[in-house]
């Protein structure tokens, strides 16, 4: 709990190894409630190591993930949590979840962290309004009373249906491709799947959105777009959202909050100004000694 | 642009020419000892080495013209046809004829023993309910079972026809050893089928592509060993006979005065169990096809769409796929295990012989042939396999065009082969390659094949 305000996800010394290679080194910050966290670094840095092991897709060699819902008194329980060997704890109003302990798809069931991907992960071949249903399958499957009403054609799994098709609706307006949404996903423009993706991940209802470089490949235009669209995000329904991003421009723009990785070490945390002007990241960035700083700044005329 | 300059077209010749020679000479060396020479066994039983060069000649020349024609008249018109401006593909939206094609088939099946029986009589008409009618149905049944596992979910299963065995199996051993009817052991067959899919499904969770292929078939070929080598369970080799036939809700098909004939006043004719037996598979497939139609709108068959296009992306978006490839194999099995409650039945004697991974091979080339995922196209694939196969074994008007030596019959898979090979490379994804999206939300417009995955197993 830095700085006294309500931390969404908690990173403890995370360490993930490959074999020899220590993709991260005893990694620790806290991502706050409703705050744009970006997670930044040179290529290799181990940023996406951290969302795979946040996600579910690696398990970490060590440290402590821990998710909060609700009241952020529930963090008092950590320790109990720890110690019982339990997944998760629903304690004071709120509920904490171990990520480390979870299997991947359990993450976004339970603990509601959404992901997207660096190298789009849409489903092609399905149409974008499917997409946003396949995100809502858990909801719809308690609604098919795990398929035996829907195959019966009840009426209560009809109507929840058509809200699920209404929800995407609202989501693809939202993104700009309501008239799209009886196109195949693999038929759009690169921009338009990306921004598909981060609505997909929103149909699952998440805590906190993890966003793998939303920028990449996109235009300028398409740049601000996404800025809109993350910061209506977080106000409007409270998500909070972790990014890694190589787009400057959009960190410094959107981001309460970076942390700056590099070699798998933190190496800076803080408000975006504080972190743009930290020597370290310079010298991380453009390559230089800790004394040619200045020198470079000068050049580079920031 | 073609170059229509003498030159080159000269040039295009003498290029054809000396890849025909080269054809020549290459059909030469493989033909000469395989059609070249023969050795038979003269009255001493001593064998003497024959020639038949006249034969060689004529295979080799056919080699040379296959390729002149080739290189001089469908590479041109290939190459005119790539040329050519490609026209845009509009998605259209299904056309009335796809619903009024379907409507039209349905008719048709529904009222085939009918029509069987109008022009070929009571007892002419069996051939054709029993051999065309039931058997078709059986492989659409089929094809529709596997397809849930290979066309939706994309988990690619060479070991399907072991579902049919345990269907089978379990209705013979349970209708003869319990005397239970026909109509309470196939949900049975049916249930049993589907746990055996679950027991397969749990070790194969973590297998891929070629690996998930290669143990499928192997637990298909263990399904076979077990039924021959467990000779107490199974009768082994010899089968089991006498299976209790299905009743009329408890009326017979036999000619005693309690009999299903003589309980409607008829004459009694083997027929009316074969009409009988024609409805019940075609309930029985179209249950399928209701079933499978009505799941791919559900939470779970988008799943297993999902599952198909990527596995990742799935569990990124919370869904178990464990449970849905589960379910899928299970479903799958299911219906594969009611075709073989019905096999058993209709066929009233099994053996291992009807479960060989020749069958597994001929289910899998259905729902591929069809197009992964495409009732209607299934249908039609199994319909042109298994009716095909059929027919050709009556193709005796051959025989006026290759000489009375000609047996049609020993060329029928030849054929078959090679219809298969044209069919593939006409349409890669098979005859019905476009997806029908589950949901829309102002017009369903079908999804082009070449976008839709085939899985990664």
């Amino acid at each position: 709990m830095i700085d006294g305000r309500d931390p969404v996800l908690r990173v403890e010394h995370l360490t993930m190894r490959f074999g020899g290679l220590v993709a991260v080194n005893d990694l620790s910050f806290t991502a706050a409630r409703g705050d744009i966290t970006a997670l930044i670094g040179p290529n290799g840095a181990g940023k996406t190591t951290v969302f795979n092991c946040i996600t579910g897709f690696y398990k970490p060699t060590e440290g402590r993930l821990t998710l909060a819902h609700g009241d952020r008194a529930v963090w008092s329980s950590l320790d109990t949590l720890t110690d019982s060997g339990d997944r998760a704890i629903h304690a004071d109003g709120g509920s904490l979840f171990l990520l480390e302990r979870m299997p991947d798809f359990l993450i976004t069931h339970h603990a509601r962290v959404a992901r997207t991907f660096q190298n789009i992960r849409l489903f092609q071949g399905m149409t974008v309004l499917e997409n946003l249903l396949v995100a809502q399958h858990n909801r719809l499957m308690l609604a098919s009373g795990f398929t035996l009403f829907g195959v019966l054609g009840l009426p209560a799994y009809r109507q929840s249906e058509q809200e699920a098709i209404d929800k995407a609706a609202a989501w693809l307006e939202r993104i700009g491709l309501l008239s799209r949404a009886d196109d195949p996903a693999g038929e759009l423009p690169y921009g338009a799947q990306r921004r598909l993706e981060i609505a997909r991940a929103m149909c699952t209802d998440p805590v906190l959105l993890c966003l793998d470089e939303p920028a990449a490949g996109l235009n300028p235009r398409e740049s601000a777009e996404l800025n809109d669209l993350l910061l209506s995000i977080r106000d409007t329904h409270g998500t909070s959202i972790l990014l890694i991003e190589h787009d400057m421009s959009v960190v410094m723009e959107i981001s309460d909050h970076v942390v700056v990785l590099d070699y798998g070490t933190k190496i800076s945390d803080g408000p975006p100004q504080a972190v743009k002007d930290d020597p370290r990241v310079v010298a991380a960035y453009l390559g230089v000694e800790d004394d040619e700083v200045e020198q470079v700044e000068a050049e580079v005329g920031l | 642009m073609r170059a229509d300059t003498p030159e080159t077209a000269r040039v295009d010749f003498v290029r054809a020419a000396k890849q025909a020679v080269f054809a020549g000479l290459l059909a030469l060396a493989l033909f000469l000892p395989l059609i070249g020479f023969q050795t038979v066994q003269n009255m001493r039983n001593e064998l003497v080495l024959e020639t038949r060069w006249e034969l060689l000649t004529v295979m080799i020349l056919l080699i040379m013209a296959a390729s002149l024609l080739t290189s001089l008249v469908i590479e041109p018109w290939r190459a005119r046809r790539a040329a050519r401006p490609i026209k845009p593909v509009e998605a259209a939206p299904p056309s009335p004829l796809r619903r009024w094609l379907t409507s039209a088939a349905l008719g048709f099946v529904l009222v085939f023993p009918v029509l069987a029986i109008a022009s070929n009589g009571l007892q002419g008409s069996i051939k054709w309910i029993d051999n065309f009618g039931i058997q078709i149905l059986i492989y659409v049944m089929l094809g529709w079972g596997l397809n849930i596992v290979v066309g939706l979910a994309g988990l690619l299963d060479l070991g399907y026809v072991a579902f049919f065995a345990v269907g089978s199996y379990s209705y013979a051993l349970l209708a003869k050893t319990f005397g239970l009817s026909f109509w309470l052991l196939l949900p049975l067959s049916g249930i049993l089928a589907a746990f055996w899919g679950v027991l397969l499904g749990f070790p194969v969770l973590r297998l891929r592509g070629d690996y998930l292929a290669i143990v499928t078939l192997a637990f298909g070929e263990i399904i076979r060993l077990v039924l021959i080598n467990w000779v107490d369970f199974s009768n082994g080799y010899a089968g089991i006979s006498g299976i209790p036939r299905p009743t009329f809700f408890g009326i017979p098909f036999t000619a005693n005065d309690d009999g299903f004939s003589a309980v409607f006043g008829l004459e009694f004719s083997p027929v009316y169990r074969t009409i009988f037996l024609y409805y019940v598979i075609l309930g029985l497939a179209l249950l399928t096809a209701f079933v499978t139609v009505r799941l791919r709108r559900l939470p779970v068959g988008r799943a297993w769409e999902a599952l198909r296009e990527d596995e990742i992306a799935c569990r990124s978006l919370g869904i178990n796929t464990t449970n849905t490839k589960l379910t899928a194999f299970a479903l799958g099995a299911m219906f594969g295990g009611f075709a073989g409650a019905f096999f058993a039945a209709r066929q009233g004697f099994i053996s291992p012989e009807s479960f060989t991974f020749m069958e597994s091979a001929m289910i899998l080339a259905i729902v591929v042939l069809g197009g992964m995922g495409s009732q209607l196209g299934v249908a039609i694939a199994a319909i042109a396999m298994i009716g095909g196969t059929e027919i050709m074994r009556d193709l005796d008007f051959l025989r006026a065009v290759f000489g009375s030596g000609f047996d049609p019959t020993q060329y029928r898979m030849l054929l078959f082969g090679f219809a298969m090979v044209v069919v593939m490379i006409w349409k890669p994804r098979g005859l019905i390659s476009t997806r029908e999206p589950s949901a829309f939300l102002k017009e369903r417009r079908a999804v082009s094949g070449t976008l839709v995955k085939e899985g990664h197993g």
